[in-house]
């Protein structure tokens, strides 16, 4: 019971901040999937008074993907009660052409204008059509849930932070007696805390294995996959050797600085 | 004689207002029994400390087992206290730790086998009395075992030199002349040097002893 005391409030901090700190990749990762499949159901449109040559807009805009003439048969469809095979296809030559033009990436509000301005240079470009209203909601919804989510994780940072300082001290009062003992026997520093650091190794890999259990949990959950697919994306939640390694990584690095800090604290009594 | 101490105009001071031990001069020769006395408030522990380099000098010079204590360096004062014994009036253990753990503590450190460590702290044991409470923490133990068990500590390394503040204050007879015949021992035996402070010279003592008194900060040997 003492010793699960010992280990329990430096790992439900450690657990804490890796939680905070997957959500956030797992954020990360959604908005990157959701701007992704934007991209690809987002295109520009321009009307131009001749055909355009699809190498020089894409050499001259590296956004560009692929640019795509629109047919402009519907439209003549509609028009084509009573007129003549002859003017219709006077009709078409005379009528602009329509491209559609698509992007690399869902672009910023600023990437939208350069290429609308980059498009336009072209004399003979008239209009380019962005759907910028629509665009606009959705990038700043994008932005916004980021925000909200970044200062989520900034905030159980910070509340983690301040645990592992009150952990601080409560190590330090707690070692220090025995390292100072250690020490009037003269115990080399690292035989006096070894302890110390064995401690926060468990206590970084206790909460690590936590972590991966809980979030191996929540990748697998039907619920969690049934909500990505809602919003029509694919992401991974938690890659259990790349995730889990930094998890790792980021508890041992946290927990042996904990235990560095008091090392470095540490007044002989005299 | 070699001397094991050696000690030039020191003086010792917690703050720079107040020096507890002004320019004394002694030395003290290896293997001897030594007994240190004075008023409470003397700077009979403050000397002590001293000896395992807990309190630097502040003026002067202080040599313990060819050691210079003004200025020394953390691994040489290491080297020190790994053939020093000491014995403090709150014990000091680790409370964490059992009692049999609490004596193998010096053997650690001085890295001995797990073997020669075992044996040792079992002999130890049954020399202090607490072979049945190995197991035991130390708040599991009275004060007198509690003692004890910082004694069988002090010597569990065979150290050169022992030093013990007040090893006796407050205990009842029993544990006192245990404590007393372990000391004896260690000087016989093993030609250990102890330094022992304290307020009351037992009569009980069959080993030869040499007695400094300490008084307003000055250091005498009471012939």
């Amino acid at each position: 019971m003492k010793s699960l005391k010992n280990h329990l409030s430096l790992v439900v901090a450690l657990l804490s901040i890796l939680f905070s700190i997957q959500t956030f990749i797992i954020v990360e990762r959604s908005i990157t999937a959701y701007k992704e499949s934007l991209a690809n159901n987002y295109s520009l449109v321009i009307v131009s008074q001749k055909k355009v040559q699809e190498k020089s807009l894409i050499s001259k805009n590296s956004i560009i993907v692929s640019v795509d003439e629109l047919s402009p048969d519907d439209v003549i469809k509609k028009l084509n009660s009573g007129i003549k095979k002859k003017n219709i296809e006077l009709l078409k030559l005379s009528l602009p052409k329509f491209y559609k033009l698509k992007l690399s990436h869902y672009p910023s509000p600023d990437e939208i204008n350069n290429l609308t301005k980059g498009l336009l240079r072209d004399k003979s470009i008239i209009k380019v059509e962005t759907f910028a209203k629509s665009h606009d909601t959705t990038y700043k919804l994008l932005l916004l849930f980021k925000s909200v989510i970044t200062v989520f994780a900034f905030s159980v940072g910070v509340v983690t932070i301040l645990l592992i300082a009150k952990e601080l001290k409560i190590w330090q009062l707690k070692h220090h007696e025995r390292m100072s003992i250690m020490a009037l026997f003269g115990a080399p520093t690292w035989l006096r805390s070894a302890v110390l650091f064995r401690l926060a190794i468990v206590d970084a890999l206790i909460a690590s294995a936590m972590a991966f259990i809980l979030f191996s949990y929540i990748s697998s959950d039907v619920w969690v996959q049934e909500q990505f697919e809602t919003i029509g994306i694919k992401v991974v939640v938690f890659d259990k050797i790349t995730d889990f390694g930094v998890m790792l990584g980021i508890a041992m690095a946290l927990s042996t600085l904990l235990a560095t800090f008091i090392v470095i604290g540490h007044k002989e009594e005299v | 004689m070699d001397k094991v101490i050696v000690a030039q105009n020191l003086s010792l001071s917690y703050s720079k207002d107040e020096t507890i031990i002004n320019k004394v001069t002694f030395s003290i020769d290896s293997g001897s029994f030594v007994f240190i006395t004075g008023a409470s408030g003397s700077g009979k522990s403050t000397l002590l400390k001293s000896l395992y380099g807990a309190l630097k000098p502040v003026e002067g010079s202080l040599v313990v087992a060819g050691v210079e204590l003004k200025g020394v360096t953390k691994s040489k004062l290491n080297l020190l206290r790994k053939h020093t014994g000491i014995v403090f009036q709150d014990y000091k253990l680790v409370k964490e730790w059992t009692i049999e753990k609490n004596i193998m503590l010096p053997l650690i450190i001085s890295g001995y086998d797990k073997g020669v460590t075992q044996n040792q702290v079992d002999s130890l044991l049954k020399h202090v009395r607490l072979k049945h409470q190995s197991g035991k923490y130390p708040k599991e133990l009275s004060g007198g075992e509690q003692q004890r068990v910082a004694m069988a500590r002090a010597l569990s390394h065979n150290p050169v030199l022992i030093l013990a503040d007040e090893p006796t204050g407050n205990l009842d007879d029993y544990s006192s002349q245990l404590i007393w015949n372990l000391l004896e021992g260690a000087n016989e035996q093993l030609k250990s040097t102890v330094i022992v402070v304290t307020h009351h010279i037992p009569e009980s003592l069959s080993v030869d002893y040499k007695h400094f008194h300490i008084e307003y900060g000055s250091i005498h040997e009471v012939s």
